[in-house]
């Protein structure tokens, strides 16, 4: 197990390098590696996780160490969902050093499974858990075509055509394709959050309990509903879009991370240190 | 042994009333090289003429008598004393002159460095000079050899990259704003060379409708009917911001045509799609306060300028790898060139011959067992001896004057007829 994530850890950090590499050459192959050696690290993090599937028996997301290598596992596999549709190369600089940081913070936690009451394995968790991901981890991708537009549209407005500049799409693209993200993640959420309604029922007895990981999660929907909402109808784009992709992605981080750190919960267990 | 010569004059050497009075068109061209190649020490020619230089590319036997009929013969074809122009010529030869047509072809010695024409100028420059058949073996192999490294100068290297001039510069912003054109509305406000230009640029990247304002209304649907647009009157403008993505303002107005309140009471109707501002005017047509407003973006013709001067320096930097490209062609082109003298030829021949009959003989004798040591050396001596044979004639025909002055073409077919060129 311990050697998987390093070998995954490795192939991360080589395609880091590959798209680094690509950054400031600028050649196709290196683009080409790069994707490659993060599909290589994807398929090693899936095999990590179905050992652990294997060994307990249900989804390995029990304490930080496996949580933590699921969240580098959904930013590798939608990234390389997104590379293929896109093909917005520049953002591997993003998402490959993100998903070899994570995986290393990953393999420096404690591998301890924490003691877990009342859990009941059943297909609603499996749904909950795994969209909730992969909806987190497009919302992670939003996030950094977000710094990326802001990046972008400074150096067309204050008319400063440095490096980036050369390198970044257009405003076009980085606005359609984070728009993209936001809308497959919002939807992931919203399934990812009625399913664990579903399972709280099922196993609690009761929808909602107040838990602060519901409370922020539902703040986190909300917040991405607004900026939906007010693209559809007030034609929220660009700038503001790219502003509220960023704040989102800020809240999503602390109901991830800060709502285990600093308050109670049923989800505490997973994910505290 | 000929040597390769280039002459000629650019527009480092020779100002432009010079270069004007000795270019020559494409019909004169073609009198040119035939009566060129009529001179005596003359053996291939080709002459590139455009309007930055004005250049000979020639190989002899002997250098100066070709140069000095050069001269003499475009002194009397131009009547210009050679006196007035023998200051701006530069001669090249040897690997000087193939280092100068690699550059020129590569557009590294361009007024402009990275202007894509100048390879098309050449490559008509030497059909001429195929069709009048001024050009022979090693003219063949330079231009081929040319042509390929102009070719790898603009992919390897970003010497092409990125407009150096205001309308393509500002077509390359707007791609940076909207991505792909196509379907893009463009309105033109006023009229002038660049801007309509700059139009032209658009229309060719399939933006969708235009629509020309013009303070005069007759000019404006003369100016439509050739864009295939439609003509509006400068008071619809405000209505006409809420459609189109792209203006291209050059009026000779002295005030603003287009202020920041106007743009942003559109933005709302505009559902905050992005709108860019060109403004080739001076004084300024568009506010550059509207520059700051959300989702829209305004480039004034320093702006423009500034972006060039940019791109400039950029393809500047590249020229340094271009010059490598050029290196590494000339030292293998070197290669070649030496390879066509008699002797290497020669060596090359015998050896290929030599491995292939040591090869069959050491082959043969494993089998024969039987032979006596003095046997073998008696084959062997009989096979050295029919490679003498076998080389005397080819050797005598190509050092000596079997080949009428023409050495080189049966030395290059020599290399290919035995394959020694790898």
């Amino acid at each position: 197990m311990e050697f998987v994530i390093i070998v995954t850890i490795f192939f991360y950090l080589m395609s880091t390098a590959g798209y680094f590499a690509y950054l400031f050459l600028q050649k196709n192959y290196l683009n080409r590696v790069g994707y490659f050696l993060l599909i290589a690290g994807f398929l090693c993090n899936s095999a990590a996780i179905f050992y652990g599937f294997l060994k307990s028996g249900h989804i390995p997301v029990h304490n930080l160490h496996e949580t933590l290598v699921i969240v580098g596992w959904s930013i590798a596999g939608v990234f390389i969902i997104f590379q293929y549709k896109f093909n917005l190369r520049i953002l591997g600089i993003y998402a490959a050093p993100l998903a070899t940081i994570v995986m290393v913070f990953a393999s420096q936690v404690s591998s301890e499974p924490a003691q877990i009451k009342n859990i009941v394995n059943n297909c609603w968790l499996i749904f909950h858990i795994i969209s909730i991901f992969i909806g987190e981890a497009f919302f992670i991708l939003a996030g950094g075509l977000g710094f990326m537009y802001l990046a972008q549209e400074h150096a067309i407005k204050a008319k400063k055509h440095g490096f980036f500049f050369r390198r970044l799409p257009s405003l076009e693209l980085l606005d359609t394709a984070g728009y993209t993200c936001i809308v497959v993640g919002f939807t992931m959420l919203t399934i990812g959050l009625a399913t664990g309604l579903v399972y709280a029922k099922m196993v609690w007895g009761k929808f909602w309990g107040w838990d602060p990981k519901e409370v922020w999660s539902c703040i986190t929907w909300l917040l991405y509903a607004a900026l939906l909402h007010e693209r559809l109808t007030a034609g929220w784009r660009g700038r503001k879009a790219a502003i509220m992709a960023i704040i989102g992605l800020a809240v999503l981080l602390f109901t991830f991370f800060g709502v285990n750190f600093f308050l109670k919960g049923h989800h505490g267990e997973f994910t505290r240190l | 042994m000929f040597d390769i010569v280039l002459l000629g004059l650019n527009h480092k050497t020779a100002p432009v009333a010079l270069r004007e009075l000795l270019a020559f068109s494409k019909e004169e061209a073609v009198t040119v090289l035939q009566n060129l190649q009529k001179c005596p020490d003359m053996n291939e020619v080709m002459l590139i003429s455009t309007c930055n230089r004005v250049e000979v590319l020639l190989t002899t036997s002997n250098t100066i008598n070709a140069v000095n009929s050069v001269k003499t013969y475009i002194s009397e074809f131009k009547k210009i004393p050679i006196s007035q122009f023998e200051s701006a010529l530069y001669v090249h030869d040897g690997e000087e002159a193939v280092r100068h047509i690699f550059r020129v072809a590569s557009s590294l010695d361009s007024m402009m460095i990275g202007e894509p024409q100048i390879l098309g100028q050449i490559k008509d420059a030497y059909l001429t000079a195929i069709l009048k058949k001024t050009s022979g073996v090693i003219l063949n192999r330079l231009l081929h050899k040319t042509f390929f490294v102009a070719k790898r100068v603009r992919t390897e290297t970003g010497i092409g990259d990125h407009a150096v001039s205001i309308s393509y510069a500002a077509i390359e912003l707007a791609r940076k704003i909207f991505g792909d054109l196509e379907g893009k509305k463009v309105l033109l406000v006023g009229a002038g060379e660049m801007a309509e230009l700059a139009v032209e640029h658009l229309i060719r990247n399939r933006v969708g409708e235009v629509f020309v304002a013009n303070r005069t209304f007759e000019r404006g649907v003369e100016l439509s009917n050739r864009f295939k647009g439609k003509a509006i009157r400068i008071e619809e403008i405000p209505d006409c911001l809420k459609v189109v993505d792209i203006i291209i303002s050059s009026t000779g107005s002295p005030n603003f045509v287009i202020v920041r309140d106007q743009v942003k009471g559109v933005m709302r109707s505009r559902r905050n799609r992005p709108i860019f501002f060109i403004d080739i005017a001076v004084p300024r047509d568009i506010d550059p306060d509207i520059n700051r407003l959300n989702n829209s973006y305004v480039y004034d013709i320093d702006d423009l300028k500034g972006v060039i001067e940019e791109n400039i320096k950029d393809r500047n930097k590249e020229s340094i790898k271009g010059e490598r490209i050029v290196d590494e062609a000339v030292i293998s082109f070197r290669q070649w060139y030496e390879s066509l003298g008699a002797v290497p030829t020669i060596v090359a021949l015998r050896n290929k011959i030599d491995t292939i009959a040591r090869t069959e003989v050491d082959k043969t004798l494993q089998s024969l067992n039987h032979l006596a040591d003095n046997d073998r050396q008696a084959i062997y001596r009989m096979t050295n001896s029919l490679i003498n044979k076998i080389m005397h004639d080819p050797t005598l025909f190509l050092k000596n004057n079997g080949c009428h002055g023409d050495r080189v073409t049966y030395i290059d077919l020599t290399r290919k007829l035995f394959k020694l060129d790898d």
